[in-house]
């Protein structure tokens, strides 16, 4: 291939453009908004697959590098294709290839100018992820990252009629512009004074920084990066943000946009910083592990349903910071086996919470268009009338929770694979650290099988909560098609664990200087250290359980007989039941604000027994919003009731203060 | 002896662990409740009634609820599956048994919640108080539990310099006997995940009429017929499975290594005897012990979750 000249970024420079023109294409079909859904999208659909093959060819090519004519003096816009960015090439297609095709079908009843837009900025979108994933400047990287936050914003503000909306896409815009100067204060301070010509990432890899302002930088990252991830206390715009955007673009933020913040922190960490120091990693580590308790928690007391998904991103956010975390830890004491097995952890775990998420939400996306309904109280019963949606959403649910053989539990299993193999640390207050880490993890993962046995039962299981629902229809084919692309991948990548761990070498090699070397006995068997250490076979697992399954049911019929009746619920005897006897969402997550009480600000209103008209009324909130926001709000208002005593409208006193800063200056010039 | 011949051997005395688990663990099931009985001073239904009520429930026709999805239909089967893949790959006659690398202890960790996963949803499916009702309840005791598990095992692998079940057996079984003191701790935390996630008093009561007070009766009240029988196997087959983990972790002594068949009588005799005495130990913890009030069972899972997480410090302070 590399005898035609054509490289992978070529290609790739190609499909960003392509994604472009599509986007404009869809301003000139406004009139025609069926052709935008159904051609436009598809088109989008298979760009985003070209976009995860060439990755996959980059992942082992040489790195190609070009530099376009453009940007500014003395800084033309850099572009580099390496092992990091192709992997995270093939997870932003992959996930949006499903998610564009769900698209097509979900968008179709919107309004033709809306639509168009949202065409725009939705392939706007894209193509910014995909360039800050190849930009090798930081002017190049902060344009991207820009139009990345500003395209997402419009897309996440799409029902802007609603003023809660609107509130939620204010506070993300805010939160990421924070975030964006944190970066480019970061960038600032990896260019070391050199002039402009610094700014490049080249240059940046050479300049050696002392400790001292590495850590600023690494800090700076963390901040700014961290605040598009949703790491605490930065993690309040999230449960926002993505119940506000619409379902597609929510996946989106959630599976791929989140990832490029993750990809951030590891090329700054790991690839333009030359050396780390070992607190980074306690204090990613233990960000990482308040972050997922934390979201977990919170994720169990939802009751509503893209709100507990959000919350739930937030605790894998944590999860994969914590990859971060032991990976600096081991790097930093020369371990660089372990520090390649939780690096591959980490990156495992970022590709399947792309599938597994982005499948989730463009469930829910499903969910609301049949019902019209987010709140899981008014849900209920619908694995009978969506058993499209039900069944493949069931494979999103379990790889989530972490079992075996789904992917979840793959990238959980490597995870604690690196944990239990850390003893042997020189400091040996990390060596007692880690197995805390580890129980924490363990606590979290659990956690998380009881929020997606809630988030599934209350949804799908039981009796509908509300007579609307006998007439939810099921998702539509290009939905369905989109849901059944996403699953299939959450179901390979659980049961191909050793193929996708050799891909994993090549990043591991470029980013550590050393990869898992050979991670698998033979085709079946994966193992990270050792065979005699470790191993998992998820095919055997799977085709274990299946063939007893298979057998067990066969001779039961064999032997016995397959006479079944139907019959109304048995239910004890109780005689009266009906849909309000079920849990409510409210009712699953009770036990856990019970338990974890002290971390919740709960309001609640219980009515007497005597009310006639008796109301309940109970909410659970996030108390960081009230002990940190709200007060950094306020201050901020007084300082600028403050500052506005400056401004009058008049203009002589705007050029009296004019002439009074140039006088200041002279003074000091 | 060549490599293909032991390799024979081993799927041998898999298949033979696998036949003997799925047809003793009724047999566990009735010894621990003859022993309740008798310390309770009663006669007792005799040690095959567990083999009896099966017999009547798969004669039975099935009952299912008018509304009940495929995913009610389909759990029992999955259920079993795991519990049975789960007894069968705990090294409790031989030591090297091929299955045993498919799945390692956290492995092992995952299909016990995959099992607990796919009963609360069934439990869930009908829509009725008490299901909804014990599928909470039963992510509730496990969530602590869960983990708590998952430490002892960390535990035994940071002896032993692996995960996986059989390299971990043989580690214990072929010392001399040495005291770990964070496997005590571990040992502790143990039990009480084996009486909280196999439904025993003080955390459920297995033989409980009052609905209100159920964990996981409230879940299968909606089964009936063979799909409560494969319910109630796969209940015996956990049950079996847990007390394997306990006699493999804790006390291996006995177990025959692959490519002897003459021990094998022998390691037979000890895990018989092995598990009666802990059949017999089960009972009488129950039988001293209350059971407590729901909220309780948090804390006392998070008591054998710290217990577990000690034994894991103890082990890097100590270096044992």
């Amino acid at each position: 291939m590399d005898a035609v000249g054509i490289l992978p970024l070529d290609v790739l420079g190609g499909v960003i453009l392509l994604w472009l023109v599509l986007g404009l294409f869809g301003l000139v079909l406004q009139n025609t908004p069926h052709l935008i859904s159904s051609i436009i999208f598809p088109l989008g659909a298979i760009a985003a697959l070209v976009v995860a093959g060439t990755g996959l060819w980059a992942l082992g090519a040489a790195p190609s590098i070009a530099v376009l004519p453009l940007g500014l003096p003395d800084l033309p816009l850099h572009l580099r294709l390496d092992p990091l960015a192709a992997f995270f090439l093939i997870l932003l297609g992959g996930a949006s290839f499903g998610v564009s095709l769900f698209s097509a079908g979900y968008f179709r009843s919107m309004a033709g100018g809306m639509l168009a837009l949202l065409c725009l900025e939705y392939h706007l979108f894209l193509a910014s992820m995909a360039l800050i994933l190849v930009a090798d400047d930081a002017y190049m990287f902060m344009v991207a990252w820009e139009s990345m936050a500003l395209s997402s914003y419009f897309l996440v503000t799409t029902d802007h009629a609603i003023p809660d909306i609107r509130k939620a896409g204010f506070l993300y815009l805010l939160v990421a512009h924070v975030g964006a100067i944190s970066i480019l204060l970061c960038f600032g301070v990896m260019q070391g004074g050199h002039g402009i010509g610094a700014y490049t990432f080249a240059a940046m890899r050479e300049a050696h920084l002392s400790p001292f302002w590495s850590s600023i930088a690494f800090l700076l990252a963390l901040f700014g990066f961290g605040a598009k991830a949703g790491v605490l206390p930065l993690h309040v715009w999230l449960p926002e943000a993505y119940p506000a955007a619409p379902s597609p673009v929510a996946a989106l933020l959630s599976g791929v946009l989140l990832k490029t913040a993750i990809y951030g922190i590891l090329r700054i960490t790991f690839d333009l910083l030359a050396t780390q120091l070992w607190w980074w990693g306690v204090l990613a580590l233990a960000l990482g592990l308040i972050t997922a308790v934390f979201g977990v928690m919170f994720a169990a007391v939802q009751g509503d349903m893209k709100r507990l998904l959000a919350y739930s991103s937030i605790e894998n956010a944590g999860l994969l910071l914590v990859g971060i975390g032991l990976t600096v830890i081991f790097h930093v004491y020369g371990k660089d086996a372990l520090a390649a097995l939780s690096l591959t952890a980490a990156l495992y775990h970022c590709l399947n919470h792309a599938f597994f998420k982005s499948l989730l939400f463009i469930g829910t996306g499903s969910i609301l268009h049949a019902t019209g309904e987010r709140n899981m109280g008014r849900l209920g019963g619908l694995i009978r009338k969506m058993p499209w949606a039900a069944a493949l959403m069931l494979v999103g649910v379990l790889s989530i929770s972490g079992l075996p053989p789904f992917n979840g539990f793959v990238s959980e299993w490597l995870l604690l694979q690196a944990f239990l193999l850390s003893p042997g640390l020189p400091n040996s207050y990390i060596n007692m650290l880690i197995p805390v880490a580890a129980a924490v993890i363990a606590l979290a993962a659990a956690l998380a099988a009881y929020v997606m046995v809630k988030f599934y039962g209350i949804i799908f299981l039981g009796q509908h909560r509300e007579k609307a629902l006998e007439q939810a229809h099921d998702a539509g084919i290009w939905e369905r098609i989109g849901l059944t692309w996403l699953a299939i991948v959450c179901v390979v990548l659980g049961l191909a664990p050793v193929f996708v761990v050799q891909h994993l070498d090549q990043v591991t090699r470029m980013l550590l200087g050393h990869g898992l070397g050979n991670a698998a006995a033979g085709w079946l068997f994966l193992a990270p250290v050792d065979i005699e250490r470790a191993s998992y076979s998820p095919v055997i697992f799977l085709s274990a359980v299946l063939g007893v399954m298979l057998m067990t049911a066969l001779g039961v019929h064999r032997f016995y007989h397959g006479r079944l009746r139907r019959g109304p619920a048995w239910n004890c005897g109780f005689p009266v039941q009906n849909a309000r006897m079920q849990d409510t969402a409210e009712g699953f997550g009770q036990p856990i604000r019970r338990i974890f009480e002290p971390f919740f600000r709960i309001e609640s209103e219980l009515p007497s027994a005597f009310d006639t008209h008796p109301r309940y009324h109970g909410r659970s909130d996030d108390r960081i919003w009230f002990a940190l926001y709200l007060p950094i709000k306020s201050l901020t208002e007084k300082l600028s009731s403050r500052a506005s005593l400056l401004q009058h409208g008049r203009i002589h006193l705007y050029l009296t203060y004019t002439f009074a800063t140039l006088v200041v200056l002279l003074a000091f010039v | 002896m060549t490599n293909n011949a032991s390799q024979t051997l081993g799927i041998l005395f898999q298949l033979c662990q696998s036949l003997l688990v799925v047809a003793l663990a009724p047999l566990l099931t009735g010894w621990v409740n003859q022993c309740r009985a008798w310390l309770q001073n009663r006669s007792g239904a005799g040690l095959l009634q567990p083999y009896r009520t099966l017999r009547k429930l798969f004669h039975k026709d099935a009952v299912l609820a008018y509304n009940a999805s495929p995913l009610f239909r389909i759990t029992p089967y999955i259920l079993f599956g795991c519990m049975w893949l789960a007894a069968a790959i705990i090294p409790i006659i031989a030591i090297d048994l091929p299955f045993s690398p498919a799945a390692d202890v956290i492995a092992l960790v995952g299909v016990f919640a995959l099992a607990r996963v796919f009963i609360s949803l069934a439990a869930m499916d009908i829509g009725t108080a008490f299901g909804s009702l014990g599928a909470r309840r039963e992510m509730l005791v496990s969530f602590l539990a869960e983990p708590a598990l998952l430490m002892v095992f960390f535990t035994s692998s940071l002896i032993s310099h692996s995960t996986q079940l059989p390299h971990i057996v043989g580690t214990f079984a072929h010392h001399e006997f040495v005291l770990y003191p964070s496997l005590a701790f571990a040992g502790l935390a143990f039990v009480i995940v084996l009486l909280a996630e196999n439904a025993r008093i003080p955390v459920d009561n297995p033989s409980t009429h009052l609905e209100l007070t159920m964990i996981h009766e409230a879940m299968i009240l909606e089964y009936s017929a063979r799909h409560l029988a494969l319910v109630e196997w796969a209940s015996n087959l956990k049950l079996l499975a847990y007390i394997s983990i306990g006699i493999a972790l804790f006390v291996p002594y006995g177990i025959a290594e692959v490519g002897n068949w003459g021990v094998l009588p022998l390691a037979i005799a000890a895990l018989l005897v092995k598990l009666a005495l802990a059949g017999a130990g089960l009972a009488l913890l129950e039988a001293l012990l209350a059971k407590m009030r729901i909220f309780r069972a948090p804390e006392f899972l998070g008591t054998a979750f710290l217990l577990a997480v000690l034994g894991l410090l103890i082990h890097f302070l100590l270096g044992a």
